[in-house]
């Protein structure tokens, strides 16, 4: 019988060939898209693993006090009150060699976010254990400070021993492991997160609904005058959007302020009084009127994008079956618009509440996000690396369910610019 | 959108006051733009108008602000690292986003949705968390505090864009040119210079140009990732606000409003031309 398989002129099977043509051309897109692909794993992708990393890391008490983690292994908290006389030996040692290496006011800070006071009892002992060379050092350790007899001191410093921890995430969601491993509200008074987080998604929504407000009837107008007109208004809606963020919220600054320019054309058209100027800014209103401003545009161009699309002779045709204006708008040509608010809105919700600068410089102590405790909690006065990572990750995850969203209603590939 | 000529008075007034409704959010939107130009002539240290300037007394105008921007060391130092930093991050972004785009824009590219979704990530992580992190990952790798670390970190905020515009492009791109090109006897690198390049040059420039002001602008990252050594104009204003605040900064918004201006009328003649080419009409 004949061979009937196909062949190319040198005899391969044309199968094989057109597979190996495929392949190559495989290959040649997946080359030219790793440069870029390795790039951003090292630049980007490897730090928010860091990050994720970080918020879960608890090498320092384990790395710092070795011997008394080890030595803590075998306590049971419900059986005896204090770890046996081993625990205090290691605890000597492991404070011995921390305060020779400087590292001793390291755990002290981790295990001062679990329990306040922690830091100044490894402070205090640091300086005085280099001086404890003999047995009892139970007697020797409470000697120096009374806590270390206490069964709580001990119960942290145990609870604290594995490599990784939760408690950073229990932390960023006001909770708390409680030294018997229940897990609990905080008390009513250190709870700051979830109120937060509150305030950052309600202000967030509300610089939406305001963009949409504010955003719908511009488009319709850009979508439905001449394009010669449309363009020109259009560059007022774009030159928001290139102008430096800092410009714009200096010039926030610079009309809001209490001595600024609408507070002075307040007075003097004698709407409010020289004595008691308007408020407007370091509070949630200053946020929300910068951010609207700055967001504004990132409403209107989808939007914008959306209407331009739709026939006008849609709106004729309702009119000439008999609908008003108002009821031909309402019924056919707003809900064809609904893609466009959809895009606009999630787009604007993302970069809402992730941001920072402005509500750094205009939020004043009520109106700052989310993004301004992260940031604080890496570079301020208080210092809590795990925290900021595990609040940054939560941020993280929100935007991330937010951004797939917006893959169902927009599609990454459509995503437009200018 | 004229009035029909069969609309009632209740049309009518509608109609204008939807009109003066509209003007209202053109002010807001342009205002606060051109609010600081004048008032970065201020003779006096204040963020508004003083009785000089609103009689337009000559006295109430100054170009201090100006003389103060253009002489003080820690302004010019904050220029030249803007400049350094966003071209070196343009180049590298624009270079590895154009590739990755052509690439990505290739009809036998694999798991092209994947790759695409972690291309545009920097664009939608939020600035804080990728600040965050690469402060933890920069600093453990010794590239926190130097140039190289922000050049690196503002390249990869910047390539999204340069992807997004890139691909725009490559969708109207008619692949038989390349077949063309190459049966007239021109081996690969002579087709993607000769060909593809100019084709697709506009969508280059413009991602190249999102990629600038991307770095230009940028302050989150460059607060973390940098020190003193890389302050930028961004950082300078932004501290500038937070500690003294003085009407330099507001000499400084209006240069950068100007910046803005240009990088606008650039970008919409490149779109005209892009539109002439591709034979769509203007309008």
């Amino acid at each position: 019988m004949a061979d009937t398989t196909m062949t190319t002129a040198d005899g391969i099977p044309l199968k094989v060939s057109l597979r190996k043509a495929l392949m190559r051309q495989k290959m040649r897109a997946l080359l030219l898209v790793a440069p870029l692909f390795f790039f951003l794993v090292i630049t980007f992708v490897m730090p928010i693993l860091d990050m994720l990393f970080r918020s879960v890391d608890n090498s320092i008490v384990p790395d710092i006090l070795p011997r008394t983690v080890l030595a803590l292994e075998d306590w049971d908290p419900d059986v005896a009150k204090v770890p046996p006389e081993a625990a205090f030996e290691a605890m000597v040692k492991d404070i011995q060699v921390g305060y020779e290496e400087k590292t001793i006011g390291r755990v002290g800070r981790r295990l001062n976010y679990e329990n306040p006071g922690m830091s100044s009892l490894f402070r205090k002992s640091g300086r005085r254990a280099k001086n404890i060379d003999a047995a009892p050092y139970k007697d020797a350790l409470i000697a120096i400070d009374d806590r270390w007899g206490d069964s709580e001191t001990w119960r942290v410093i145990k609870k604290l021993s594995p490599k990784y921890t939760a408690s950073y995430f229990l932390q960023a969601m006001d909770m708390q492991e409680t030294v018997d491993g229940e897990i609990t509200w905080q008390p009513e008074e250190y709870q700051v997160y979830l109120n937060l987080f509150w305030r950052t998604l309600i202000m967030s929504g509300i610089i939406t609904i305001a963009t949409i407000v504010l955003g719908y009837p511009v488009a319709y107008l850009l979508a439905t005058l001449p394009l010669r007109t449309s363009n020109l208004l259009m560059i007022l809606v774009l030159l928001p959007f290139w102008t430096s963020l800092l410009v714009r919220t200096t010039s926030w600054i610079a009309l809001l302020q209490t001595q600024g320019v609408l507070n002075d054309l307040f007075v003097f058209l004698g709407i409010v009084d020289d004595e008691n100027r308007l408020q407007m800014i370091h509070n949630q209103f200053g946020t929300i009127v910068a951010m609207t401003h700055i967001l504004l545009p990132f409403m209107i161009l989808p939007l914008y994008s959306v209407m331009k699309t739709i026939p006008p002779s849609y709106m004729r045709a309702a009119r000439s079956m008999g609908a008003n204006p108002a009821l031909a708008f309402v019924r056919v040509y707003m809900p064809n618009t609904v893609s466009g608010v959809g895009a606009g809105s999630i787009l604007v919700f993302i970069l809402a509440i992730g941001y920072y600068i402005t509500p750094a410089l205009v939020g004043g102590r009520t109106g700052t996000f989310i993004s301004n405790y992260i940031a604080t909690y890496i570079s301020g006065a208080s210092q809590n690396w795990g925290l900021a990572a595990a609040l940054g990750i939560i941020l993280l995850a929100l935007v991330l369910v937010l951004y797939l969203l917006y893959d169902k209603i927009v599609g990454i590939d459509n995503m437009k610019l200018g | 959108m004229a009035l029909p000529a069969y609309a009632g008075p209740g049309e009518t007034v509608w109609y204008y006051t939807y009109r003066g409704i509209c003007a209202l959010i053109f002010t807001f939107l342009i205002v606060p733009i051109f609010v600081i130009i004048p008032l970065s002539f201020n003779a006096e240290p204040y963020f508004t108008f003083t009785p000089e300037m609103l009689s337009f007394d000559p006295a109430g105008y100054s170009l201090k602000w100006y003389e103060e921007f253009f002489t003080d060391s820690s302004w010019r130092n904050a220029v030249i690292n803007s400049f350094i930093i966003a071209i070196c991050a343009t180049l590298i972004s624009t270079t590895l986003g154009t590739v990755a785009a052509l690439g990505l824009s290739q009809s036998a590219m694999p798991w092209r949705t994947a790759v695409m979704a972690m291309m545009i990530s920097p664009m939608i992580v939020p600035l804080i968390i990728s600040a965050a992190g690469m402060y933890f990952f920069y600093t453990r790798i010794g590239l926190g505090s130097t140039h190289l670390g922000v050049i690196l970190a503002h390249a990869a905020l910047g390539t999204p864009f340069v992807v997004i515009t890139v691909t725009a492009t490559m969708v109207g791109f008619d692949r038989s040119l390349i077949r063309a090109s190459n049966n007239l006897g021109a081996d690969g690198v002579t087709t993607f210079f000769k060909v593809i390049v100019p084709l697709i040059l506009p969508g280059v420039i413009s991602g190249a140009l999102f990629a600038f002001i991307t770095s230009f602008d940028e302050v989150v990252v460059v607060l973390f990732v940098g020190s003193v050594e890389q302050r930028t104009i961004p950082w300078k204003m932004f501290s500038g606000i937070r500690e003294e605040i003085r009407p330099t900064i507001l000499a400084v918004a209006t240069l950068l409003v100007c910046i803005s201006i240009c990088l606008l009328t650039t970008l919409e003649l490149l779109r005209r031309r892009n539109e002439r080419m591709r034979g769509l009409s203007p309008g």
